[in-house]
């Protein structure tokens, strides 16, 4: 019999939502321990980092790294797992572009702390008493923490990644394709999106009309979506435009709106910035345009709140303007 | 301090290259902060090539149109004026002013306008200072390459430990 592939599963800054959309192959499971064994995964296994460490140089196969990189732990990991493995996938939306903990760069550590050590309503801390990453006792024993960073990275900012697998997590039918691939053993091109290049809409089965227009923004409790209409021109906020396919639309079947998490085409230079394009440039144009003063776009355009959370949910990390500088508040950064 | 600004101006092909054009036969002066780059509408001046004008260090960004119901593609400068409206709330919330970003509807006979729109943008950029975009940090290194493990260095520079 030929030998088994080694694999493992490595855990970043994660909300383990990828873990368990991992388990959650179910049957397929049975099948990759037949072929593969699962030499290092924190989430079903006991495993120590130092046992990852000792490993051999390039000796597991397949690595999925889920999870951002935000502190030093995930980035030894990181590093760790990429001289470990032959082949290195970043797993979910975080690992790929920061995801949902990437719109911390909107803040910093010192405000990031501030809120999570003092300003929490259940939070009584009046001598500012926060982790550090190194404390020594009187006879000098040192216990150490990670290291938290400024900002929230993808795992490609640190370590060369092969493959890419985005979604927040990625679903049951992708993980069983990239399965398919790895056990048929033709790898695509290193740096490949295991998605398609085609944006959400393309496969979106909602009918659109030929010129389409917005006349108001609604929030998706505001109203009741005809199930069978483009969400859009609804009002709706969806990122469909500028999302890549490969969920099979699932949000959009259970009549919500996509918010981007499988991250833009390789067509987009920037996930936030050609969703805006589309959506501002449907919003509510009619034959009266002259007459509408620049103080008429405005409160048009500001319907939509938050147009930074909104267009960047997952992707920020990996935006033109990658986190944000304090120029109003003359702030250093 | 030994700060010149950089902007960069979009002109669209009918009516306010044309302006800009006139401007310069006329020997209007202006201040040579700025930097041209011609399209064919408002309207083809993409929100992403904005960003990245500020991501690689503009200081201020001017795009220019024809004036609303004259532009040659029809529509092309209502989606434009949407926008920019939305990209400035967008640029604020990342932490730039949305001043360094300016709407203007020049026609092919306005030199003078055009002259006015660069000298005054230009100092209202000189007041605002430089971008906070522009100073060289460890994200530039990772922008410039973003699969090399150079980072680390700059990232332990960047967040020191508590
Ligand atoms: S991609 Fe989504 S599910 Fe996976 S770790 Fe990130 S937030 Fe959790
Ligand atoms: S915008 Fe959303 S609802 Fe409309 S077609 Fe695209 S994915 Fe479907
Ligand atoms: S519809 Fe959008 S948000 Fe929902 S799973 Fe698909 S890509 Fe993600
Ligand atoms: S052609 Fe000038 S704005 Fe469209």
């Amino acid at each position: 019999m030929a030998e088994k592939m080694k694999l493992a599963i490595i855990r970043g800054a994660t909300c383990s939502g990828c873990d368990v959309e991992i388990v959650d192959i179910n049957e397929r499971l049975v099948e990759v321990l037949g072929i593969a064994d699962i030499v290092y995964a924190a989430v079903i296994m006991d495993t120590k980092h130092s046992e990852l460490e000792a490993m051999a140089d390039g000796s597991i196969d397949i690595t999925f790294y889920h999870g951002a990189v935000r502190d030093s732990e995930n980035e030894h990991l990181a590093k760790i797992a990429r001289k470990k493995s032959k082949t290195l996938i970043a797993f979910g939306s975080c690992a790929v572009y920061g995801g949902i903990p990437g719109l911390a760069n909107v803040t910093n550590k010192e405000e990031i702390f501030k809120v999570a050590y003092q300003d929490t309503p259940s939070t009584v801390n009046p001598d500012f008493v926060v982790p550090l990453p190194e404390w020594k006792d009187e006879r000098g024993h040192v216990l150490t923490l990670p290291r938290f960073y400024d900002d929230v990275f993808s795992l490609d900012d640190f370590v060369e990644v092969d493959y890419y697998l985005p979604g927040c997590p990625p679903l049951v039918t992708q993980i069983n394709q990239a399965l398919d691939v790895i056990v048929s053993g033709e790898l695509p091109p290193k740096g490949k999106v295991l998605a398609s290049e085609k944006t959400l809409c393309d496969e979106c089965k909602r009918e659109k009309s030929e010129n389409m227009r917005i006349e108001k923004i609604c929030r998706p409790h505001e109203i009741e979506p005809d199930p069978e209409k483009c969400l859009l021109e609804q009002g709706i906020i969806c990122l469909g435009p500028a999302t890549r396919a490969g969920c099979e639309a699932k949000c959009i079947e259970a009549n919500m709106p996509c918010r981007g998490c499988l991250g833009a085409t390789a067509a987009a230079i920037d996930q936030g910035g050609s969703i805006l394009s589309a959506i501002a440039s449907i919003l509510d144009i009619t034959d009266k345009e002259s007459q509408m003063s620049e103080e008429d776009i405005y409160k048009l355009v500001s319907q939509i709140k938050d147009p930074l959370g909104t267009f960047y949910r997952f992707s920020m990390p990996k935006s033109l303007l990658r986190r944000t500088k304090k120029e109003l508040e003359k702030e250093k950064v | 301090m030994d700060w010149e600004p950089k902007i960069l101006v979009f002109c669209c092909n009918w009516c306010s290259y044309a302006g800009a054009d006139l401007a310069g036969i006329a020997r209007l002066q202006m201040p040579t902060n700025f930097r041209m780059i011609k399209v064919m509408c408002s309207g083809r001046v993409d929100p992403e090539f904005i960003l990245s004008a500020f991501s690689k260090g503009a200081d201020g960004v001017l795009v220019s149109g024809c004036h609303l119901a004259d532009c040659h593609y029809i529509g092309g400068n209502y989606r434009t004026r949407r926008r920019i409206a939305l990209l400035k709330i967008l640029i604020e919330q990342y932490g730039l002013n949305p001043k360094r970003l300016r709407l203007e509807w020049i026609s092919a006979a306005e030199g003078q306008k055009f002259a006015q729109v660069i000298r005054e943008f230009t100092e209202e950029i000189k007041a605002l200072g430089p971008s906070p975009f522009k100073k060289k940090s460890a994200l530039a290194v990772v922008e410039a390459s973003p699969t090399v493990a150079k980072v680390s260095t700059a990232v332990a520079e960047a967040s020191p430990g508590t």
